[in-house]
């Protein structure tokens, strides 16, 4: 093989040529691709962090939207994720706990908020009064089991010594898009829903519970083993600490974490 | 105990909703199947695709639609609460409604294709030996037709036991109300609860195993003993 190199000389100049293109091509054109397991509450802002990610950086990112109940017994199971967005804090620590995410890299990526609403506009201030004089016919709100969302409303109830006196009457979602829908289609007169769910106008008709009623709403991201060699991941992850990641958050009602 | 209390409760709940479930729709299903088999009206069509409907949709879309139409602003919301019985959906009641129209085509099409089977020969002879429209069904095509009844009540009811998009929509997770077996086995799932959902979905296959077994022995005797009196009167 190498005499027969040896006695064609255009071989010996095109086969360097031929190697440095081969190696050198990965650096020119290829860029990574992260696979990202998201909370379906986070769908809207992460589409579009999603694409500004995949601008700056040439990384391109798919996206599977889901409950992170279903997504911790699909990686559990070796769903090919590289990161995970979950709804809560619970489920990445369980994952690194159990060694299939990267212990050190769970960081809260987005901070919930909630609200008292209605679909029949009033002012934040007469839903409360309304649920406080008992004036409606059910009080939705998450399942505080499963939701973070509803065991922030289950907090709020119980700050506001509501607990016992609305318990007849609540119906719980599976989750917070469960819960909109109740209240969205009138089912239930009163909700407490995640204020991200909510367009401009129909926030200006509910009633912001404040900060000191709940806990934080932590909703936190984990790198997966799977990830921890693949660059685009690890880059995401950082994005998600960016100034433009925060404007997002802002925009869709969520906040930032100190 | 591997059961908790709520768990039992969903049993129970769960028992209750298909036990009625399956009773209203054999009521309902048996003049509408023998409608069905029977007529040779226009309406056959349109009619059976109706029934046979609710398969088509996924289960949680069909209960999103409940939720609008059985809401306060949907038509049959209106209706209930002009009638004074308030709104179906977080209610028992609201379950079985939406439980009926979901498995009404697992009823209605075994039983219809039983008297279908059934033909007109049987039908005429009982006639000629003075038998009147009602005798005719009840002592004719009743007997005849057991098998798609049996069929009918054990999907109907299997069907119901198993049902859990259309509940999670119009259900709201109330214990004792509308908290099924299905509902609570996707909490335990979804709250990493993985041990209380084996023995819950464990207690179900069990359960649904031994009821599907013992009625699907009893047709296979009552086919047989059909069979049997068929040949011998043809004889």
């Amino acid at each position: 093989m190498l005499s027969l190199l040896g006695r064609d000389p255009r071989l010996l100049w095109w086969l360097p040529t031929a190697i440095a293109i081969l190696f050198s091509w990965p650096l020119l054109s290829y860029a990574g691709e992260v696979k990202v397991a998201v909370a379906s509450n986070f769908m809207q802002p992460m589409k579009e962090i999603a694409t500004q990610f995949e601008r700056d950086t040439r990384h391109s990112v798919v996206l599977a939207f889901g409950s992170s109940g279903k997504f911790y017994a699909q990686i559990n199971h070796g769903a090919p994720f590289d990161v995970l967005l979950s709804a809560d804090q619970a489920k990445p620590s369980a994952l690194s706990a159990s060694g299939l995410a990267v212990a050190d890299s769970q960081f809260t990526y987005a901070l919930g908020a909630i609200v008292l609403w209605s679909a029949t506009p009033k002012d934040g201030a007469d839903l409360l009064a309304d649920l406080k004089a008992g004036q409606f016919n059910k009080l939705a709100f998450a399942n505080p089991k499963l939701a973070p969302y509803g065991a922030a409303a289950l907090e709020v109830l119980q700050h506001l010594s509501l607990q016992a006196a609305t318990q007849p009457k609540w119906v719980q979602g599976e989750n917070i898009a469960q819960t909109y829908q109740f209240v969205r289609t009138g089912n239930a007169d009163l909700g407490f829903v995640a204020r991200a769910q909510l367009a401009p106008e129909d926030l200006a008709f509910a009633w912001s519970v404040p900060k000191s009623f709940y806990g934080p709403i932590r909703q936190d991201a984990v790198l997966l083993q799977r990830g921890a060699a693949n660059p685009a991941a690890s880059e995401l992850m950082r994005y998600l600490r960016s100034d433009a990641v925060k404007a997002i958050l802002k925009k869709y009602g969520y906040d930032a974490d100190a | 105990m591997p059961f908790s209390e709520a768990d039992i409760g969903a049993i129970w709940l769960t028992l209750r909703l298909a036990t009625t479930v399956t009773l209203i729709l054999l009521l309902l299903g048996t003049p509408l199947a023998w409608w069905l088999a029977r007529t040779s009206s226009w309406l056959k069509g349109p009619i059976a695709a109706l029934v046979a409907l609710p398969l088509v949709l996924p289960p949680t879309v069909l209960g999103f639609y409940l939720l609008l139409v059985m809401g306060p602003s949907g038509p049959v919301g209106q209706m209930t609460e002009a009638l004074g019985l308030g709104l179906l959906p977080f209610t028992f009641w609201g379950l079985v409604v939406a439980s009926v129209f979901y498995s009404l085509p697992f009823v209605v099409q075994p039983i219809q294709n039983a008297m279908e089977a059934i033909g007109d020969r049987p039908l005429e002879v009982a006639a000629t030996l003075g038998a009147g429209p009602w005798d005719r069904f009840f002592s004719v095509v009743l007997p005849l037709a057991k098998p798609g009844f049996v069929t009918a009540a054990v999907l109907g009811f299997a069907h119901t036991v198993g049902e859990f998009g259309v509940v999670l929509m119009i259900g709201g997770n109330i214990p004792d109300e509308t908290r099924v077996v299905s509902v609570q086995m996707y909490d335990h799932v979804e709250a990493l609860e993985y041990t209380q959902a084996h023995y819950l979905a464990g207690a179900m296959v069990i359960f649904s195993f031994v009821v599907l077994l013992s009625l699907y022995g009893f047709q296979r005797h009552s086919r047989i003993g059909l069979i049997a009196g068929r040949s011998g009167r043809a004889r």
